[in-house]
């Protein structure tokens, strides 16, 4: 270290980050690090590849090129199961919720858990342990859904089985969460509670939270930072503070 | 970059042909005349047998309907359904595991994917009757050897038709818990298997009704079941009871086939 002062730990670092889907350019040399705690939006217009920044960061789908360390991991080159340790630590809110159907809403919140708890007793709510019931029906209270925790994950209206996913994002207590667009079926309250507990999450237990969003207020008002893609490229890496609205509209012309 | 798009153009309905299909078409059409020539296909025979076809039914009409003839007919069509239902559903069982090893990007690795589905085409590649004569000589005249062949063959089917199904089934799902870390016996266990679930019905219910037709034959090589009368009645020219028969199998396997199809709609209705 060349100095005596401490530097908070770095959660995310991305460097050069290139993702092709067959020859098309979704975005290229992507670089920013983030550090623990704190909110992070991730702002840019439809198609130009948020979801898919998202899911190379994760490690769900493979990036053309580019590092990118994790909870101080490289996560390329990691073996099968360290890289299982490592996603267990991590909450994932997809833009498309990704529930199973046909399964009941306790049963979607209790799979959180598999990356930590896996085995046979965590494939469903009635073979579940005591503990982990209870943690899943926490994490239900914290979305506003506890009342429906017997309902078929596909009999739930949109609104709900997006909170239904950040309920089972949250159950194990990640300490990064990613989120999709999270407010983006719900209605304006909704969306503000969600918000909210998202910034309790970062600030009293300094989970980092990345979420994207069509919502420039949300970003403004929630991010502590406010990261922009536009023309396949970050344009924007700023503190929520220094920016006007007006900044971010620049990103969808 | 957006989405937005200025004067779109509109696909093309068709696709032209390319002259390499027309030179196809003659080929496949000179394919087909050669077949039929190979199959011995002859106007003379087909404008002779309408007399001969009526020539049978004249001695088999009317079936056989006394009702001891009945009775025996009725039990060994009860045993025909009990092989059928036994192996089927002993068949949708061992093809879980056997599909989720087929199923690429499940659980196993390219090479046992590829591995156990050429095993699945070799067991359909071998038909039904063959397995009974193999199952015969292994365990005996009777219905467990029919049992084992129907077994085998919903197993070549149901365990190549899962891991199909289990392959088109939602990635969703799946991509959300294995982010979570999960290991993926836990994955398919949670994600891909609930979400395959109605294909899954769907399929043994075929696989039920493949059963039940295969069953009624299999008597005629000694596997257990009613073909064995219909063999018998052909041998001994006892041509009614053999039509009794022949109706008796149509009536069961529309009955099943109406039946499957009621299950079909009720299972998977229910749960969209
Ligand atoms: N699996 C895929 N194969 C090929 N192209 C893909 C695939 N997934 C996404 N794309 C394309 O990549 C681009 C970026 O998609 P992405 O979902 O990341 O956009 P986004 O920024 O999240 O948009 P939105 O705001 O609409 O959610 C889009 O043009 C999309 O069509
Ligand atoms: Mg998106």
């Amino acid at each position: 270290m060349p100095s005596g002062v401490p530097v908070p730990p770095v959660d995310i670092e991305a460097e050069g980050l290139t993702k092709q889907f067959g020859d098309t350019p979704i975005f290229s040399g992507v670089s920013f690090r983030l550090e623990r705690g704190g909110a992070v939006a991730l702002v840019g217009a439809n198609g130009v590849g948020k979801s898919t920044l998202l899911r190379c960061i994760m490690g769900v789908i493979p990036l053309t090129e580019g590092r990118v360390a994790l909870l101080g991991q490289d996560t390329g080159g990691l073996s099968a199961m360290a890289q299982r340790r490592l996603r267990a630590r991590v909450g994932f809110v997809a833009q498309k919720h990704n529930l199973v159907p046909r399964l009941s809403v306790l049963s979607n919140v209790i799979h959180g858990l598999l990356g930590q708890r896996g085995g046979v007793r965590h494939w469903s709510q009635a073979m579940a342990p005591a503990a982990s019931r209870q943690a899943a029906l926490e994490a239900l209270e914290a979305v506003g859904l506890a009342h429906l925790a017997q309902r078929r994950a596909d009999r739930l209206s949109g609104g709900q089985s997006q909170r239904v996913a950040i309920a089972r994002a949250i159950v194990a207590q990640p300490e990064v969460l990613f989120a999709d667009e999270p407010c983006a079926s719900l209605d304006p309250a909704a969306g503000e509670d969600v918000m909210d507990l998202f910034m309790r999450l970062a600030r009293e237990r300094t989970v980092t939270v990345v979420f994207t969003s069509h919502n420039i207020d949300h970003a403004l008002r929630y991010g502590d930072r406010v990261l922009g893609l536009a023309g396949g490229a970050l344009r924007l890496d700023a503190t929520a503070g220094s920016l006007a609205p007006a900044d971010l509209r620049g990103l969808y012309d | 970059m957006t989405d937005r798009l200025s004067g779109p153009a509109l696909p093309a309905r068709f696709e032209r042909p390319p002259v390499l299909a027309f030179i196809g078409y003659v080929l496949g059409l000179a394919l087909i005349a050669w077949c039929l020539a190979g199959a011995g296909f002859s106007l003379d025979k087909v404008m002779s047998s309408p007399p001969r076809f009526a020539d049978f039914l004249s001695r088999a009409f009317p079936p056989n309907l006394s009702p001891d003839v009945l009775a025996r007919l009725g039990w060994k069509m009860v045993e025909t359904l009990q092989i059928a239902v036994a192996g089927a559903v002993l068949g949708v069982i061992v093809s879980l595991p056997v599909a989720m090893l087929a199923a690429r990007g499940l659980i196993a690795g390219p090479a046992v994917n590829q591995a156990v589905r050429i095993t699945l085409s070799f067991i359909r590649a071998v038909p039904d009757i063959a397995w009974a004569l193999v199952f015969v000589v292994a365990v005996g005249l009777g219905p467990f050897a029919g049992m084992l062949a129907i077994l085998v063959d919903t197993l070549g089917f149901c365990g190549r038709f899962f891991a199909d199904d289990m392959e088109a089934a939602d990635k969703g799902p799946a991509e959300a818990l294995s982010a979570t870390g999960a290991r993926r016996i836990d994955i398919a266990a949670c994600a891909t298997i609930p979400a395959a679930l109605p294909a899954f019905v769907s399929t043994s219910l075929f696989a039920l009704e493949k059963a039940v037709r295969s069953s009624t034959i299999l008597g005629l090589v000694g596997a257990g079941g009613i073909g064995i009368e219909l063999k018998v009645g052909f041998d001994l020219f006892d041509y009614p009871t053999a039509l009794t028969v022949i109706l008796m199998i149509a009536v069961v396997v529309i009955a099943i086939e109406h039946l499957s199809g009621l299950a079909r709609t009720r299972i998977i209705g229910e749960q969209r």
